[in-house]
């Protein structure tokens, strides 16, 4: 066990943006130094919002956050100096190549001379970049770019490394190499990393610790293995034929919980999710009791655990529903700000 | 040099290069301005026998006006680059690291009027080529590509604040296409002050593109009437302070925004 003082740590963090929007509603994110977290969640959580406050760029309505020792709100240019950002779009400049990129970003750190010059050919050369150095990035595929952008972010050899949705928007083949990479900066001597993303898949391969987030805060943490194994057993789905009433909805439920080796029985409209310890022999006794009762049923699926179920058990809501919502909120934000983007 | 003057170079610098890797869209900016000393000026030569210009070619009246024109054109145009740099990313990156605020603003205003500057000088050259006579001499010229790059320093600080506030491009475009005509025709770009309607002299009198052409105009007549140089000049100067002081206001609520 380490003593040394947590890389990251945000205490009960909020945040509302104009028009009422609460991005932020009591975030709590503790990250022991040398390891990697993830903050899972869909779009519009408030992961951003969190990466935004700890890398200095937004400020808090309330709450406290230091980042390697250092307070945000307080000391923002020790901050800056001990981290590294991979923000969603980094912004690589497209005219000019990627060693000129990369020497500006260091020079901005007071990085110069041959220490410099060696550093920038070490990170080219790392990331799978030193062909293309002289080439400017407007010509670079999403996965060079992705790759030029992570390189940015180390240029100083920071403390903590942030990594918002590094994969959002990559083929699947650069998606497998980026992991990798990241992989690989994991093994780095001492460096902690912070990565956001709203894949289960690659919080599950990447992190060490994870932080399931919804509507602003944290809703569980643990380790991918002690999340998975509290959703032991397999998913299954039902779809009826027509939405259920209120009554029939409760009457089924208690029917359905009180079926063998079924658990966590979740309505709403037209679905039905349940946990079962055995999905394939549960399904006969499920489909009986449902015909029992006189509904219809006409879909029915057992799959392993996806991070639609992982969501609906800690959050009581499904994955889309939540993608969806955030999509209007930003629709009405929008509307509110003048179209602001 | 302190951290936040070098800094200021490397943004400068980042800027000047991606103007220098695209000559074409310098070529293109100077399109324009010969078309109007030579198309335009071609026309209307004969304007000058009216009275009022202080000299007997209209290209030798022409020059500062298309000269101060050209800088409120290409300036105007600087939000469009900070709204690019915002959306992209950029500034963001640039903010998360310890980076001087301050250089990440004025490496724009630099880099502004060094293109400005080049641009005049290049316009004040073709005037020569086409038989353009400047009284004034080098000490003109620098005078009128001065007041040009104060006042592209004006409508640039101004342009970045607004794609700052506003974040899009729309209205960028709008308030551009609305202002550009009105400001240069409400000047003495092309039409000497005397023989102006009334209303109009009495609204360039307060127009800042028209202090810019007539302090440059002043400075390159064979007897430059310094007053009104320094009066004029002074107050495109305290008018860009206080634009740019406005542009970095905006950029702090930028920050909070964010």
């Amino acid at each position: 066990m380490t003593t040394r003082a947590p890389a990251v740590e945000a205490r009960h963090l909020i945040k509302t943006y104009p028009g009422d929007v609460t991005a932020l509603n009591g975030m709590d994110v503790t990250v022991e130094p040398g390891t990697v977290f993830g903050l899972l969640g869909p779009n519009g959580a408030g992961k951003s919002t969190t990466v935004k406050i700890l890398t200095t760029l937004a400020r808090p309505d309330s709450g406290t956050a230091t980042v390697a020792g250092h307070d945000v709100l307080r000391h923002p240019d020790r901050v800056r100096r001990a981290i590294g950002v991979v923000a969603q779009n980094s912004g690589a400049d497209p005219v000019a190549t990627g060693r000129e990129n990369l020497r500006l970003q260091g020079r901005l750190y007071g990085l110069k001379g041959g220490a410099l010059d060696r550093r920038v050919d070490e990170l080219l050369e790392r990331f799978t970049l030193a062909d293309a150095a002289r080439r400017p990035v407007k010509g670079y595929s999403g996965g060079m770019r992705r790759r030029l952008d992570v390189a940015l972010g180390l240029v100083h050899r920071p403390e903590v490394l942030f990594l918002d949705e590094p994969t959002t928007g990559l083929d699947p083949e650069a998606r497998t190499a980026m992991w990798d990479e990241i992989g690989r900066l994991a093994g780095d001597e001492g460096l902690t990393i912070l990565l956001t993303t709203h894949y289960l898949e690659e919080a599950d391969r990447l992190a060490e610790r994870i932080a399931i987030v919804d509507r602003g805060r944290v809703v569980v943490t643990g380790t991918p293995d002690s999340l998975k194994g509290e959703l032991r057993g397999d998913a299954v789905h039902l779809e009826l034929r027509a939405p259920l009433g209120e009554a029939g909805r409760s009457l089924l439920s208690g029917a359905l919980t009180a079926l063998p080796g079924v658990h966590e029985v979740l309505m709403d409209g037209r679905r039905i999710s349940a946990r079962a310890d055995d999905g394939a022999a549960a399904m006969p006794a499920l489909l009986a009791a449902l015909e029992r009762a006189g509904v219809g049923v006409a879909a029915a699926t057992v799959a392993r655990p996806s991070l639609d179920d992982v969501y609906l058990r800690y959050a009581g809501r499904r994955y889309a529903e939540a993608e969806a919502e955030a999509a209007a909120l930003a629709a009405d934000t929008l509307t509110l700000a003048g179209g602001a983007r | 040099m302190s951290n936040a003057a070098v800094q200021t170079w490397y943004m400068t610098q980042r800027q000047l290069m991606v103007f220098a890797r695209q000559p074409a869209y310098a070529i293109i900016t100077l399109i324009q301005p010969v078309i109007w000393l030579f198309l335009f000026g071609g026309l209307f030569r004969k304007v000058v026998e009216l009275g009022g210009f202080g000299t007997t070619s209209y290209l030798d009246y022409l020059v500062p006006g298309v000269v101060v024109m050209s800088a409120l054109s290409s300036n105007m145009w600087a939000g469009m680059g900070t709204l690019e740099e915002i959306q992209r990313g950029t500034l963001n990156r640039f903010l998360t690291t310890p980076a001087s605020r301050a250089a990440l603003m004025n490496g724009n205003v630099v880099h502004n009027g060094l293109v400005t500057a080049f641009q005049s000088v290049i316009i004040v050259l073709l005037g020569l080529l086409g038989g353009a006579d400047y009284p004034g001499g080098v000490v003109g010229i620098a005078v009128l590509v001065l007041a040009s790059v104060l006042l592209g320093t004006v409508f640039g600080a101004l342009s970045n604040a607004l794609g700052m506030l506003v974040r899009e491009r729309e209205s960028i475009i709008g308030i551009n296409t609305f202002l550009l005509l009105p400001l240069t025709f409400l000047s003495s770009a092309f039409m000497a002050p005397s023989q102006m309607p009334g209303w109009m002299r009495h609204v360039a009198a307060f127009n800042p593109l028209n202090w810019a052409m007539v302090a440059g105009r002043s400075a390159l007549s064979e007897h430059p009437d310094w007053g009104v140089v320094s009066g004029r000049g002074g107050a495109l100067l305290a008018l860009a302070v206080a634009a740019v002081w406005l542009s970095i206001r905006t950029f702090r609520s930028y920050q909070r925004s964010v």
